[in-house]
């Protein structure tokens, strides 16, 4: 349909009207006012500001002080003595009139002072305690006039008005404005390299269950999944279970030295056999009955032992890094590392051998359930799928249930635990029902939904926002701003990354397909490789940002150099919070050119 | 040894009947060209046989074993006894050379060892000696993207050969090749036909080709077959009847 011209420049009217009325409500809400900018008061507070920052606190130097006193009489005294008279050369003031009332204006003069110089000048009292009148400040000939009040000090015996001024002596030296700074610069600095490590270590394997190629073929006859729901649950107990009594097992060992020593070069000894038995290089055959059952049974084994191992390796890298703290001196530090990353190690093996137990129990669920569709009847088949449908859904909800009362805390068995059960169980016996024996459901799809919707959501969540959640955690200061810069660095990385996955050429994943890969191998040799330099200059990139986050995220309590910044700021400390504004500045362009060159090479 | 009957297969979600009702039988050793115009199906056809496509309805028998009821475990030892060997190569392009092609055994070496990139002393050996078979002994340690193209196809073979075939697939293995390589690349599957007993069936656009090097034809159109004889059967009435009535011979 053909718009007449008359109405098509009616709507670009109405459009532009349109636009006025949005930027007139812009200018409103985010109250642009010029008159305010234009106000003395404003341009002088801004002049302060920038002649401060153009002055940023990074030198100090020894301070020499000089006082030059003058003996005064207020109010004048008949008796009087004589003044002692002025030495030429050497610095004094003149005060005019030389007597003065105690309250009136007076003029005091100074010769021969260190040039350029300011100083306070003081009215001493017999009591000694010194009163400011005014500062002076000393011309090229080091001459000064100020023209000050005489505080209401009247007295019969001579006063004192005392000039104080100071002299810089050697050279600059940095402040301690400047030390705090370097300090805090570095702490920015490796605030930032955690970030992206742990980020970046977490994010790689997401990225590829966030992959829609790698995910979509991936599917499930509905039996395998309902066993896998009611399975997994069972498989990250038995796991952290698992990984408890291991956990006490080697505590035991590490109890004598020679325990440790024979666990911690035993075990891997051990577990290098049955590997060697259990998983051979080369599967000629298939495998026997007898091969078929003992194999998973030694695999399972040297996985047990593999924790043991790392148990081990954990409890005694605690103990051998604290042990050294002291012997090491000033790299003490070094020993403390060990035993952080003994004691990260050990936080983690529960949590890895929980996930594991759910991958294995999840595995043979899915065979089990493949077996069952296979070699059941179709009657059977749709009786089991039935049952399972219902309690795969009631486990589900009732999970989901649990989740949902542990932040509201509703306490009521009946509505968190009953109820979605049952509503679970309807809706798994009802789709059940609804599908074909054999379907295969879309679960990778599903997985690969789940993840991407849940990386979406974390990453609209801006990182200085989550480090007030950390810093509640785990207190105000950079670890927070660690955990919170990571957590952003997780989902950003793992969705760009995942993206690059996407984008690989198929070409290769086919052939590698054909010779009979399994998703496993097909990863390792026609996705990896393909995908490496995409994934260090994401890398790169994404470092670069977490140094620039990692400057502010002091503000919000993260630590490093923005939080000294906004001390200094909410002191009205300018010139120091200039020292800052500089080192960020140069942080940020030195890590944006060493980024950008280092992307250049990995290509 | 390859028996394929009925097979049928239609592209969801467009509703494309790119294969219909296809029924064969394939020898040990022989060397079957494919024919047809361009979206008849040849590829299609290829890739149900180690399915790398699912096939929609129909049966796929190698050496007895039907393939499309395989599941997992068996389809990875269905898939390393068939070859395949690519138009477009198909190489990983960052990996060497000897990478590419020793992962052809990916289909006999336990995941596990894969996962720390090892392969046995004796399949690196073979890779060696493949390469020197398909004459590149001495690119082994190049990147596979710095090759030339004809030189990237004897890659493929090579990765090919690293699978102790029993049947090569090649889908058009030389259409982006000019035609002195191509007899080059034909000869090297013409002598793993001859010297190893390796069935070959070949997807090619050129009859001269056929002629050539094939024992026997089939020709697809539309998903079809319309032709299933020996190379020199094909006459000018045939030619018409594969490739449509305004088609001009060119080989
Ligand atoms: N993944 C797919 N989804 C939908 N349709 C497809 C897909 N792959 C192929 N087709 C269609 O199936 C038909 C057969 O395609 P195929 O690639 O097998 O033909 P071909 O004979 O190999 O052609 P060419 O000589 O161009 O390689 C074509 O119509 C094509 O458009
Ligand atoms: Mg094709």
């Amino acid at each position: 349909m053909k718009t007449p011209k008359i109405l098509k420049s009616i709507l670009l009217g109405l459009a532009i009207l349109l636009a006025l009325v949005i930027y007139a409500y812009g200018f409103q809400v985010t109250k642009v006012n010029l008159e305010e900018t234009r106000e003395p008061r404003r341009q002088m507070q801004l002049t302060r500001i920038l002649r401060a920052l153009v002055r940023p606190d990074i030198f100090t130097y020894e301070k020499e002080e000089f006082t030059v006193s003058l003996p005064i009489y207020t109010p004048c005294s008949a008796e009087a003595e004589a003044l002692p008279e002025p030495i030429a050369d050497s610095p004094y003031m003149v005060m005019s009139p030389t007597c003065a009332d105690p309250s009136t204006e007076v003029t005091v003069e100074g010769f021969n002072f260190e040039p350029n110089t300011t100083g306070p000048l003081n009215f001493i009292p017999p009591s000694g305690v010194s009163l400011q009148m005014g500062t002076i400040t000393t011309d090229n000939d080091g001459h000064f006039v100020a023209t000050v009040k005489l505080p209401k000090r009247p007295d019969t015996v001579a006063q004192e008005i005392r000039a104080i001024t100071r002299r810089n002596v050697g050279g600059p030296m940095f402040s301690k404005n400047a030390k705090d700074t370097w300090e805090k610069i570095i702490e920015t600095v490796f605030l930032a390299l955690l970030a992206t490590t742990f980020g970046v270590a977490i994010a790689i394997p997401i990225s590829f269950v966030a992959a829609r190629n790698i995910m979509t073929p991936i599917t499930s006859p509905f039996t395998s999944i309902a066993i896998s729901i009611l399975l997994i649950p069972v498989g990250i107990v038995a796991g952290g279970f698992v990984a408890g009594k291991l956990h006490t097992l080697a505590d035991l060992m590490t109890g004598s030295i020679w325990g440790a020593l024979a666990g911690v070069i035993g075990t891997p000894v051990l577990m290098w056999f049955i590997f060697r038995w259990a998983v051979p290089p080369i599967e000629d055959e298939p495998p026997t009955r007898f091969e078929r059952i003992a194999r998973p049974i030694a695999i399972f084994f040297t996985s047990l032992l593999g924790i043991l191992f790392l148990y081990l390796v954990s409890s005694l890298a605690i103990q051998f890094g604290k042990a050294l703290i002291v012997p090491l001196g000033g790299l003490g530090f070094l020993g403390k590392f060990i035993a952080s990353l003994g004691d990260i190690l050990m936080t983690l093996i529960p949590v890895v051998t929980a996930l594991a137990g759910a991958g294995v129990l999840g595995g043979f669920a899915g065979r089990v359930g493949q077996w069952v569709v296979e070699h059941s009847s179709h009657s059977a088949n749709r009786i089991t799928n039935l049952v399972l449908g219902g309690l795969a859904g009631a486990a589900l909800f009732a999970i989901i249930g649990a989740g949902i009362n542990w932040l509201y805390q509703i306490d009521n068995a009946w509505t968190t635990f009953g109820i979605p059960a049952i509503v679970g169980a309807i809706g798994g016996v009802i789709l059940a029902g609804f599908l074909s024996r054999t379907a295969t459901l879309p679960i990778g799809f599903f997985i690969y939904s789940l993840t991407r919707t849940l990386l979406n959501g974390m990453r609209s969540i801006e990182s200085l926002v989550m480090v007030i959640i950390f810093a509640v955690w785990v207190g105000i200061g950079p670890f927070a701003g660690v955990l919170a810069l990571a957590l952003h660095t997780i989902a950003s990385n793992a969705k760009l990354y995942s993206e690059q996955v996407e984008g690989i050429m198929a070409g290769p994943l086919e052939a590698i397909t054909a010779t009979g890969a399994n998703r496993l191998q097909t990863i390792i040799y026609a996705v990896i490789p393909q995908i490496v330099p995409p994934y260090i200059s994401y890398t790169m990139y994404r470092w670069d940002i977490n140094v620039r986050m990692s400057t502010i995220i002091g503000f919000a309590g993260g630590g490093g150099i923005g939080f000294l910044l906004q001390q200094n700021i909410n002191l009205l400390n300018y010139r120091a919070a200039s020292t800052q504004m500089l080192a960020i500045a140069i942080v940020v362009a030195s890590m944006d050119y060493l980024s950008s060159k280092l992307r250049e090479k990995a290509i | 040894m390859l028996k394929i009957q009925n097979l049928t297969k239609v592209y969801m979600p467009a509703n494309v009947r790119a294969l219909e009702d296809v029924t064969f039988d394939v020898p040990k050793g022989q060397f079957l060209a494919v024919i047809g115009l361009s979206g008849s199906g040849k590829s299609t056809l290829l890739r149900c046989i180690n399915r790398l496509v699912e096939p929609t309805s129909g049966k796929i028998f190698l050496d007895g074993q039907d393939v499309t009821v395989a599941n997992a475990e068996e389809l990875r030892r269905v898939r390393r006894k068939i070859g395949m060997v690519f138009q477009h190569f198909n190489l990983v392009h960052r990996s060497s050379v000897l990478t590419n092609v020793l992962a052809g055994r990916l289909g006999y070496t336990n995941p596990a060892w894969s996962l720390i990139n090892r392969f046995p002393k004796a399949d690196i050996e073979k890779a060696r000696y493949q390469l020197e078979r398909v004459g590149i002994g001495d690119k082994t340690h190049q990147r596979a993207d710095a090759l030339s193209g004809g030189q990237q196809q004897r890659v493929g073979i090579a990765r090919a050969l690293m699978q102790d075939p029993e049947i090569i697939l090649a889908d058009e293995p030389v259409a982006s090749l000019d035609p002195v390589l191509a007899h080059s690349i034909m000869q090297y599957l013409e002598k793993i036909n001859a010297e190893d007993g390796v069935t070959v069936i070949c997807s090619l656009h050129f009859l001269d080709l056929v002629h050539r090097y094939a024992h026997r034809a089939i020709a697809l159109n539309a998903g079809r077959v319309v032709f299933d004889g020996l190379p020199k059967e094909i006459d000018d009435e045939r030619f018409k009847e594969i490739y449509g009535q305004e088609a001009e011979r060119v080989g």
